[in-house]
C-alpha cells in the first residue's frame, strides 16, 4: 500500500516529528511503500541541516534525510511555510526538496492513504 | 473508519470531539499524550467505557504508554500496538482522521 | 499535476477545529484549501469546535498588526469550493448562530457530519 504523510510540527518541540517518523519506518520495514512525507506549518524545521541535537538525542533531521537515502522517500517541504520560518536551499538538508503546497494534494490524490501528524 | 487522538483529555478538548464524531464499528487509536485517556483513574476512563460498549474499537499505542510509566495501569479491554500494529490499522481502515 | 492524478476525483476534507490568529494553523489550511480547487477535487471545508471562530463576522486585525484573512473565505466560491459545513453544536456552545459568520454554510448536527466524515477519501486535519 502507498501511505502518504504530513508532518505539521517541528522537530524536539512536539512529538510529531517522532511518531511519523516511527509509523513510516514501520511502514517501509512492513514492505509498504511512502509515497511522499510533506513538511509544512512548523514541520519545515524538521529540514534544517543546520539542526544540532546533543550527542545524547536522536537526530530527527538526519533520520529523514537517511530513510530518503536508503529508501528513496521523497521528502517535500512547503516553499510558502519555509520562506516563512527562515527554510531555503541553503541551510536544507540532504534528502529534502522544497516544493509547493500542491505536491500535499497530489500525495492526498495519488496515496492510499494519508496520515496527518500534528499538534 | 480511524481516528487517532494524540492530545491528552485533561488538557484539550479532542478525545471529546472524537467521541462525538465516531461512528459504531469506528476505531480510535490514543496515540502521544492522549495515551492518559486509557489508563484507570483518568477523566476520561468511563467515556472510554462507554465507546467500547457502543462498539467503537479502542486501541492505544503502548510505546507511548511506556515511555509514559503508564504501561501497568491501562483499563481492561483496551487493545495496545506497537508501529506496525499501528500502520496496519490505517491499512485496513478505508480511511484516516487525525483530531489534532 | 502528472498523469497519474489527472482524472482520479477524490472527495477531500479540510478539518478546521482551531481559532484564528493565536496560532497559524487556521491560515495556512485555508492556502492548501486554495491550492486544492487547481486539482478538480471534490472538496468539504468543516469548521468545528473553535474551528467555528475562523468564520465569525466583524475581525479586524489592526491593532494585534497581522493579515486579517477572513474576507478569503468569501473569495472560496469563486474557486468552485462551496461545501462549508459548520457544526450545530460548535456554533451553539459558543453563542453563536449563522448571522455571525462572513460566509453561507451548511450547518449540521454531529451525527450529520459524522457521516460526512465517513464518506471521505482524504481527511486533512490542521
Amino acid at each position: 500500500m502507498k501511505f502518504g504523510i504530513l508532518v505539521n510540527e517541528g522537530p524536539y518541540n512536539h512529538q510529531a516529528a517522532d511518531t511519523a517518523y516511527q509509523f513510516a519506518k514501520a511502514a517501509i520495514d512492513k514492505g509498504h511503500e511512502i509515497h511522499r512525507v510533506f513538511f509544512y506549518h512548523d514541520g519545515v524545521n524538521n529540514a534544517s541541516k543546520l539542526t544540532e541535537p546533543p550527542a545524547d538525542d536522536r537526530n530527527i533531521v538526519n533520520r529523514w534525510s537517511k530513510m530518503a537515502e536508503e529508501h528513496g522517500v521523497d521528502l517535500v517541504v512547503c516553499v510558502a511555510a519555509a520562506l516563512r520560518r527562515g527554510i531555503v536551499n541553503e541551510n536544507l538538508a540532504s534528502g529534502f526538496r522544497i516544493s509547493g503546497l500542491g505536491q500535499l494534494v497530489e500525495s492526498g490524490i495519488q496515496a492510499d492513504r494519508l496520515v496527518t501528524f500534528g499538534d | 473508519m480511524l481516528h487517532i487522538v494524540n492530545k491528552s483529555p485533561s488538557e484539550r478538548n479532542a478525545l471529546d470531539s472524537c467521541l462525538r464524531m465516531a461512528k459504531k464499528g469506528s476505531t480510535i487509536l490514543l496515540i502521544e499524550d492522549a495515551v492518559y485517556a486509557v489508563t484507570k483513574g483518568s477523566t476520561a476512563e468511563s467515556k472510554m467505557k462507554a465507546a467500547m460498549a457502543k462498539d467503537i474499537h479502542v486501541y492505544a499505542l503502548w510505546p507511548d504508554l511506556e515511555a509514559r510509566g503508564m504501561q501497568d495501569t491501562v483499563i481492561d479491554g483496551i487493545k495496545q500496538v506497537d508501529y506496525p500494529g499501528f500502520v496496519d490499522l490505517v491499512a485496513d481502515n478505508k480511511n484516516v482522521q487525525s483530531w489534532l | 499535476m502528472d498523469e497519474e492524478s489527472s482524472g482520479t476525483v477524490k472527495k477531500f476534507a479540510f478539518i478546521n477545529r482551531k481559532a484564528p490568529y493565536g496560532t497559524i494553523y487556521a491560515l495556512e489550511s485555508l492556502e492548501v484549501v486554495l491550492i486544492s480547487a487547481a486539482f478538480d477535487q471534490d472538496v468539504s471545508l468543516v469548521f468545528m469546535d473553535d474551528g467555528v471562530y475562523q468564520l465569525k463576522k466583524g475581525q479586524g486585525t489592526k491593532a494585534v498588526g497581522m493579515k486579517n484573512f477572513s474576507p478569503t473565505y468569501r473569495a472560496l466560491e469563486g474557486y468552485d469550493i462551496e461545501k462549508l459545513y459548520v457544526e450545530k453544536e460548535s456554533l451553539e456552545s459558543r453563542g453563536l448562530t449563522e448571522e455571525d459568520l462572513i460566509v453561507d454554510v451548511e450547518v449540521l448536527t454531529a451525527e450529520e457530519m459524522a457521516t460526512l466524515m465517513d464518506e471521505q477519501d482524504v481527511v486533512m486535519s490542521f
